[in-house]
C-alpha cells in the first residue's frame, strides 16, 4: 500500500492542508503535493484504465512523461481531460476524475477486452475491419467510437482567458536544473540577455532528490544561491511553470507558461504562450528513466525507480512498505538507499547485470538489502496491485527460482536524455553503445540561417548521466516465452506490448515509422516518452539489426500537449477576428441591418423594418430605389491611387482595356486578369489629372489588387516611375441611386450635378451641403446614380444628411442583396459569382473590354492558349424560367447521355439567380455551351429534389437594355 | 470640420495601463524616393527633414525607403498636403491626406511595453523611444512608436480601430502583468 510518511517532504507544507475530490470522494493533501502524490498518500494506487484493454493502471512516473495517471480535472467551464496527475499541482477544491472506465474505476466492463487480448494484436484494426465494406459504417465504427477516447470532451465554453507574449534574447535556456542554471549563469556573465524556462514550479531538477553536491554545496542550497544571483541580474528573465514546448526555424521557440493551473483565478490568464526569438538555445532538459520490460510491468505499484524516490523525498509519500528494486544500472540503487533511510523495507535489488561492483553490493548488504546479480523479474504477482515478484535468472527462459513478497516495484532500465527540443528542428542523434542511449550528436546540430548550430545541449540531456556500467536489457528475462512477452508492456497508454512489436517486425514492418503506426507504439498523448527507446530496441532485436540502424521516430513539437486556449491566445469572443467596420457601421446596426460578412467587413445584406422578412426587405429596397431613391454604403470598395509618369503605361498592362487614353474628369469600367488570363477583378477607374488615376476595386479585391500592383512594380517593372497608395479607408463612399437622386442632392445645395455639368461616366470635385465631396457619375444599378466620397471621418454625418434630405422622397438605405439583384437585372457581372478563377473575359461576352490597340496586357498571351480560345467554352447568357420560378443557385443544365463518370452530360450552369421584384419573376445568369448562339432554346436544370426546372436562354440584360435610365 | 468624428469617439480603458483614443489626427503620406536629392530639397523647402531609417522626428516618420508619414493636427493636414504637393510638383512623388484612413491610439503607463509585447512581435526591451515599428498587432497591421518608456502611440486602419482597442484592452487587464520590463 502507498502512504504518507510521518516526516520529510521537501516540497510539501504540512501546515497547509488542501481539500480535493477524486471521483467524487473528498480527500486531503498538502500544499506542494501533485495530484499523484496526494492520491498515493491516500493509498489510491489505481488511477486509471488503459486505452485498449482497460487494464488497471497506477502512476508510473513523477513528471511530464507519465502515461497512465491521466485525469479529467475541473468542472464546467474549467473542465479539462487528459491531465497528467504527476504535473497537476494540487489546489484547494480541485475536482479530479479518472478516465476510460465504465461504470467505475474499480469495476470496469471494458476490462473484458483484456480477456480477448490475444484477439487484439498489432494491426488488429487493419486486419479486422476491412470486410465486408458496409460493416464499417454501421457495425465497426459505432463500436469503436463507443470504446475510443481517454478523457471526456468539455461541454462548456472555457471560463479562462489566455494570451501570447513575444520575447527576445541572446540565449534561451530550457530547463532550470543544475546544468540549465549553470548555462544561464555563464551566459549572463558574458553580458548576454538570457531567458530561462523551467516546466515545474520549483527549480533544480532532480539533483536535490539525488543528493547531488554542486560546487561544494548541497544542490538545494546551490540552487537558491544561484537563483538569487540570476534574479538580481536585469539581463536575466526566469520563468517557472513554463515549458519549452518546441524549437523551430531561426531560433524561434514556444514556451508554455501555466499561470493559474495550480491556483485557479478569474482575473489572471490561465496560460501564456511565449513566442521567443532566441539567438541561441541551450537545452538542459534532463533525462527520462526507462521502464524495464518484464511480465506484469504495468500493474499499479510498479513504478520508475526515480519516481519512487521523488515521491519519498519531495512529498514524503511511500509507494509501498516493501519495495523491490529492479535495475540494469547503478542509478536505481539510489532509490534503495532513499527507501532504507526513510525507514522502509527493500527486500532485494534485482540487478540484471552479470556482475556488479563488489563495493556497491557490500554497501547495500550493510544496509540490509540483498543484491541479486544476473537476476530478473519473471513475473509480477497481483491482480490490480503488486503483491510480490517471481525471480529468475536474466539469461533464462523464466523458470522461477524464488518469489519475494512486496507491495511496490521500482524499476530502472537506464536513462534516455530528453533530446526532443534538440531534435525538433533537425538536430541529429548518435547511439552511445556504452551508456545504451541516444544522445545529441554535437557535430550535427540544428542549423540557423548562416548554417551554424543554434541549439546546444548541456547536462543529462547531453548524456552526462551517472548511471554506472549499464547493461542493455530490453526483455526480462532474455529468453522469455511468447506468453510472457504478451504481458510485457512497452507503451502503457496505448497497450502496446513486446509481442506486438515483434509481430509487426514479423509481418514486414521494418521501418520504425511503419512499426510505430502499425502497433500505435508511441502514438498516445505521452508520445512514447517511456516506450520509444524500449520499443525500437525490441524491434531492432526482432529484425536482428542494431539499434542505430533502426533509428528513432521523429520528435515533433510540442514536448507535451499544450492547451488550445494558449494557441488561440486573446483571439476569442469579440476579438476572435478583426471585424472591419465602415464609418456608417453603427448607424446600420441601429437601423435594422441584417449583416453579411464580406471578407472581414460586415455589410448590410438588407435593412429590415420591424416585422419584415429579409426577402420582403430586399424587394422593398429594390422597388423603392428603382422608383424613387436608394442609398448604398459603398465605402468598402477598394480605392487605390496610382500616380507617376509611367502610371498610364502601368494601368494599360494591368487592365485588359485602355486606361492611358482616359481623359481627366472621366471614368471607365475596367477588367483585370491574372497572368494566366483569368478574370480576377473589375471596377471603375477615374482619371484624376495628367499623371494620376484612381482605381476602384471590388471590396474583396482592395488589399489583393494593391499587393498585386506593388508586386509588379517592385519585382518586375522596378524602373517604372509609378507610386501607389491604398486609400480605401480614407473615404466613405455613398451611392445615391434612383430617379430622384439628382433632385434630392440639389436640395442640399452646392455643386452643379446636372447632366451637362456632370455627365454619365464623369466625376467632379465640389461641395454638397457643407461637405467636400468627389462625385462619380457611375451606376451599378442601371438607375441615375451618384457615387459620392467624403473623408471617412465625415462619413456618418454625410450619410445622416442624405437620409434627412431624402426623407421627402421616401429614401431607403439598401444592402448588398438589393445591389446584387439590381446589377443582375442589368446583366452586370459580379466577380465571385460569374467568375470563379476559371472564367476569362471572353466567357462573359466582355470581348469589347479586351483592347486590340495595346501591345500587351497581363493575361493577353494566356488568352491565345488552345483551351482559352476553344469555341466550346461555356458562355454567359441570361436565363428565364418558363414558369417564372427562381432557378437554384449553381444548378447544372443537362443534355442527353452520360459522361465517363456516369454523370449526366452537362452543358451549362447557373452563376447568379434571383427573384426580380422589378420584373416579378426569377432571373438568372449562367454559362452555357454555345450559349449566345442558342437564344430562345429551353434548357433543363434538375433540382436536388428530383424535379426539373426549365429555363429559356435570353439576353443577360433584363432591364433597360438601352441604358436610358442611368444616362439622364 | 464639425462633421468629422474620431472612430473610437474618445474611448478610454484603464487596466494596468491606460488605452485611449488619441482623437482625430492629421496624417499625410508621401511616397517618393527619399534618397533623391530633388526630393530631399523639395521636402526641405517645406521644413521637412527626412529622418534616419525607422525614426519619427518632429512629426515626420520614416515608413519605408520610399515613404514618409507626416503627423500633424487634423485640421492642418489638407493644407500641409497641398503645400508638400506643390513643392514636389516637379519630382516623382505621391502626396495624399490619410488622416481619415487611420485611427490613432495611445497606451500610457508603466506597463506599456508589456501590453504591446503581448500583441506585437517586436523586441520592446531594446526599442528606443522615437523608433517607428510597422508591425503586426494581433491579427492586423499597425505602426507604433514609444514616446518614452511609458507612452506609446499606435496607428492602425480605421476599420479595425475597435478591434485594436479591444485587444489592447484585453492585454492590459489588471492581473495579467508579465513582469519582465518593470525592473
Amino acid at each position: 500500500m502507498s502512504f504518507r510518511l510521518p516526516s520529510g517532504g521537501r516540497l510539501i507544507d504540512r501546515t497547509s492542508e488542501l481539500k480535493f475530490t477524486f471521483n467524487g470522494r473528498i480527500m486531503r493533501g498538502f500544499a506542494g503535493d501533485t495530484l499523484a502524490s496526494a492520491l498515493l498518500a491516500r493509498d489510491q494506487m489505481l488511477m486509471g484504465r488503459s486505452f485498449k484493454y482497460h487494464r488497471p493502471r497506477g502512476v508510473v512516473a513523477s513528471g511530464a512523461e507519465e502515461p497512465n495517471a491521466l485525469m479529467n480535472i475541473g468542472e464546467g467551464g474549467r473542465f479539462e481531460p487528459n491531465q497528467r496527475a504527476t504535473t497537476a499541482e494540487l489546489f484547494d477544491g480541485m475536482a479530479a476524475r479518472s478516465q476510460n472506465h465504465w461504470p467505475s474505476l474499480e469495476f470496469d466492463v471494458g476490462a473484458i477486452n483484456a480477456k480477448f487480448a490475444r484477439f487484439l494484436p498489432a494491426g488488429f484494426y487493419y486486419k479486422t475491419f476491412l470486410y465486408p465494406r458496409h460493416f464499417w459504417k454501421y457495425v465497426f465504427e459505432p463500436i469503436i467510437r463507443q470504446s475510443a477516447g481517454l478523457g471526456a470532451a468539455p461541454k462548456e465554453a472555457d471560463a479562462d482567458t489566455y494570451e501570447h507574449f513575444y520575447a527576445f534574447c541572446d540565449v534561451l535556456v530550457v530547463g532550470g536544473g543544475i546544468a540549465g542554471l549553470m548555462a544561464a549563469r555563464d551566459a549572463a556573465a558574458d553580458g548576454k540577455r538570457v531567458i530561462v524556462l523551467e516546466q515545474n514550479g520549483h527549480w533544480g531538477g532532480r539533483a536535490p532528490v539525488d543528493g547531488a553536491v554542486v560546487e561544494g554545496k548541497p544542490a538545494d542550497e546551490w540552487v537558491s544561491v544561484t537563483l538569487q544571483a540570476l534574479e538580481a541580474n536585469d539581463n536575466v528573465t526566469l520563468r517557472d511553470r513554463c515549458m519549452g514546448a518546441g524549437v523551430y526555424d531561426h531560433g524561434y521557440v514556444l514556451g508554455y507558461e501555466r499561470i493559474t493551473d495550480h491556483a485557479p483565478a478569474n482575473d489572471v490568464p490561465r496560460h501564456r504562450l511565449w513566442r521567443i526569438r532566441a539567438g541561441h538555445v541551450v537545452t538542459a532538459t534532463g533525462a527520462l528513466e526507462r521502464p524495464l520490460s518484464f511480465a506484469g510491468n504495468d500493474l499499479p505499484g510498479v513504478m520508475l525507480a526515480s519516481a519512487v524516490r521523488d515521491y519519498v523525498v519531495n512529498h514524503a509519500v511511500a509507494p509501498g512498505k516493501r519495495t523491490v528494486v529492479v535495475t540494469n544500472n547503478d542509478d536505481a540503487y539510489r532509490t534503495a538507499e532513499v527507501m532504507v533511510n526513510a525507514g522502509l523495507s527493500v527486500p532485494a535489488i534485482i540487478d540484471a547485470r552479470p556482475s556488479v561492483d563488489e563495493a556497491l553490493i557490500s554497501k547495500f548488504s550493510d544496509l540490509g538489502v540483498e543484491v541479486k546479480v544476473a537476476s530478473a523479474i519473471a513475473k509480477v504477482k497481483g491482480k490490480d496491485r503488486v503483491t510480490g515478484v517471481a525471480i529468475c535468472a536474466q539469461d533464462s527462459n523464466g523458470s522461477v527460482s524464488t518469489t519475494i513478497e512486496c507491495d511496490a516495484v521500482a524499476m530502472s532500465g537506464g536513462w534516455s536524455p530528453v533530446v526532443h527540443l534538440w531534435s525538433h528542428c533537425g538536430g541529429k542523434l548518435t547511439w552511445d553503445e556504452d551508456q545504451a542511449m541516444f544522445r545529441p550528436d554535437p557535430n550535427r546540430p540544428p542549423t540557423n540561417q548562416t548554417g551554424e548550430g543554434f541549439v546546444s545541449v548541456v547536462g543529462w540531456a547531453n548524456g552526462e548521466i551517472d548511471q554506472g556500467d549499464i547493461a542493455p536489457v530490453w526483455i526480462m528475462p532474455q529468453g522469455a516465452s511468447i506468453e510472457t512477452r504478451n504481458k510485457m508492456w512497452l507503451d502503457f497508454q496505448n497497450d502496446v506490448k513486446v509481442s506486438d512489436v515483434q509481430l509487426a517486425a514479423q509481418e514486414g514492418f521494418e521501418s520504425v515509422e511503419h512499426a510505430k503506426r502499425y502497433t500505435t507504439l508511441g502514438m498516445a498523448t505521452d508520445q512514447g516518452k517511456l516506450s520509444n527507446i524500449n520499443g525500437l530496441a525490441v524491434l531492432a532485436d526482432a529484425l536482428d539489426t542494431g539499434i542505430p540502424q533502426v533509428g528513432t521516430t521523429t520528435f515533433r513539437p510540442p514536448y507535451t500537449p499544450i492547451s488550445m486556449g494558449a494557441i488561440a491566445g486573446e483571439a476569442r469572443g469579440e476579438i476572435f477576428q478583426p471585424l472591419r467596420r465602415t464609418p456608417m457601421h453603427a448607424w446600420h446596426e441601429k437601423n435594422g441591418a441584417h449583416w453579411e460578412p464580406v471578407g472581414h467587413w460586415r455589410r448590410p445584406y438588407c435593412f429590415q423594418q420591424p416585422g419584415e422578412s429579409v426577402e420582403d426587405a430586399v424587394n422593398r429596397e429594390i422597388t423603392n430605389t428603382r422608383t424613387s431613391l436608394g442609398l448604398l454604403d459603398a465605402s468598402t470598395l477598394g480605392k487605390i491611387v496610382v500616380k507617376g509618369p509611367d502610371a498610364g503605361k502601368f494601368l494599360d498592362m494591368l487592365y485588359t482595356n485602355m486606361m492611358s487614353n482616359l481623359k481627366p474628369g472621366k471614368c471607365r469600367y475596367g477588367l483585370m486578369c491574372s497572368e494566366n488570363g483569368f478574370l480576377m477583378d473589375d471596377g471603375v477607374v477615374a482619371r484624376i489629372d495628367e499623371d494620376t488615376w484612381l482605381c476602384h476595386t471590388t471590396t474583396g479585391g482592395a488589399d489583393r489588387i494593391h499587393a498585386w500592383m506593388e508586386d509588379w512594380l517592385q519585382c518586375e517593372w522596378w524602373d517604372w516611375k509609378v507610386w501607389t497608395l491604398n486609400l480605401t479607408e480614407q473615404f466613405a463612399q455613398v451611392a445615391v441611386v434612383g430617379p430622384n437622386a439628382r433632385t434630392m442632392l440639389e436640395t442640399l445645395g452646392g455643386m452643379d450635378l446636372s447632366a451637362q455639368a456632370l455627365p454619365f461616366m464623369g466625376w467632379a470635385d465640389g461641395k454638397i451641403g457643407d461637405f467636400n465631396v468627389r462625385v462619380y457619375r457611375i451606376s451599378f444599378s442601371g438607375e441615375l446614380s451618384y457615387e459620392i466620397s467624403v473623408p471617412a471621418s465625415e462619413g456618418l454625418a454625410f450619410w445622416e444628411a442624405l437620409m434627412e434630405a431624402g426623407e421627402p422622397f421616401g429614401i431607403t438605405p439598401y444592402g448588398t442583396e438589393a445591389l446584387h439583384v439590381m446589377r443582375a437585372e442589368k446583366g452586370f457581372i459580379m466577380i465571385g459569382d460569374e467568375t470563379d478563377g476559371t472564367v476569362i473575359p471572353q466567357d462573359l461576352g466582355l470581348n469589347w473590354a479586351l483592347s486590340k490597340k495595346k501591345e500587351d496586357f497581363l493575361g493577353n498571351r494566356a488568352h491565345s492558349r488552345s483551351h482559352m480560345a476553344d469555341p466550346t467554352r461555356w458562355k454567359l447568357v441570361g436565363l428565364e424560367t418558363v414558369d417564372g420560378s427562381v432557378l437554384p443557385d449553381g444548378a447544372y443544365a443537362v443534355a442527353d447521355g452520360h459522361n465517363e463518370n456516369g454523370q449526366r452530360n452537362m452543358i451549362g450552369r447557373v452563376t447568379s439567380t434571383y427573384y426580380s421584384p422589378t420584373l416579378d419573376r426569377g432571373i438568372a445568369m449562367g454559362l452555357v455551351l454555345h450559349g449566345p448562339d442558342r437564344m430562345g432554346e429551353v434548357l433543363a436544370f434538375p433540382r436536388v429534389d428530383g424535379t426539373v426546372a426549365y429555363a429559356r436562354i435570353v439576353s443577360p440584360v433584363f432591364y433597360d437594355p438601352e441604358g436610358e435610365k442611368q444616362n439622364v | 470640420m464639425s462633421n468629422a468624428m474620431s472612430v473610437l469617439e474618445g474611448a478610454v480603458s484603464t487596466g494596468f495601463v491606460t488605452v485611449r483614443d488619441a482623437g482625430l489626427t492629421g496624417m499625410v503620406s508621401v511616397r517618393a524616393d527619399l534618397t533623391d536629392a530633388a526630393t530631399v530639397a523639395a521636402l526641405s523647402s517645406c521644413g521637412i527633414t527626412v529622418p534616419v531609417v525607422r525614426q519619427i522626428v518632429d512629426g515626420v516618420a520614416w515608413m519605408a525607403p520610399d515613404e514618409l508619414l507626416l503627423v500633424t493636427e487634423y485640421a492642418d493636414a489638407p493644407a500641409l498636403a497641398q503645400k508638400v504637393q506643390a513643392a514636389m510638383a516637379d519630382t516623382h512623388a505621391l502626396v495624399h491626406v490619410v488622416s481619415d484612413a487611420r485611427a490613432v491610439l495611445r497606451v500610457e503607463g508603466a506597463g506599456t511595453k508589456e501590453a504591446l509585447a503581448k500583441l506585437c512581435p517586436v523586441d520592446l526591451a531594446t526599442l528606443a523611444p522615437g523608433e517607428v515599428r510597422r508591425t503586426r498587432l494581433a491579427q492586423v497591421a499597425a505602426a507604433f512608436w514609444l514616446e518614452d518608456a511609458e507612452n506609446a502611440q499606435i496607428i492602425c486602419f480605421r476599420s479595425v480601430a475597435d478591434y485594436v482597442f479591444g485587444v489592447l484592452q484585453m492585454s492590459a487587464r489588471k492581473g495579467s502583468e508579465v513582469g519582465v520590463f518593470t525592473r
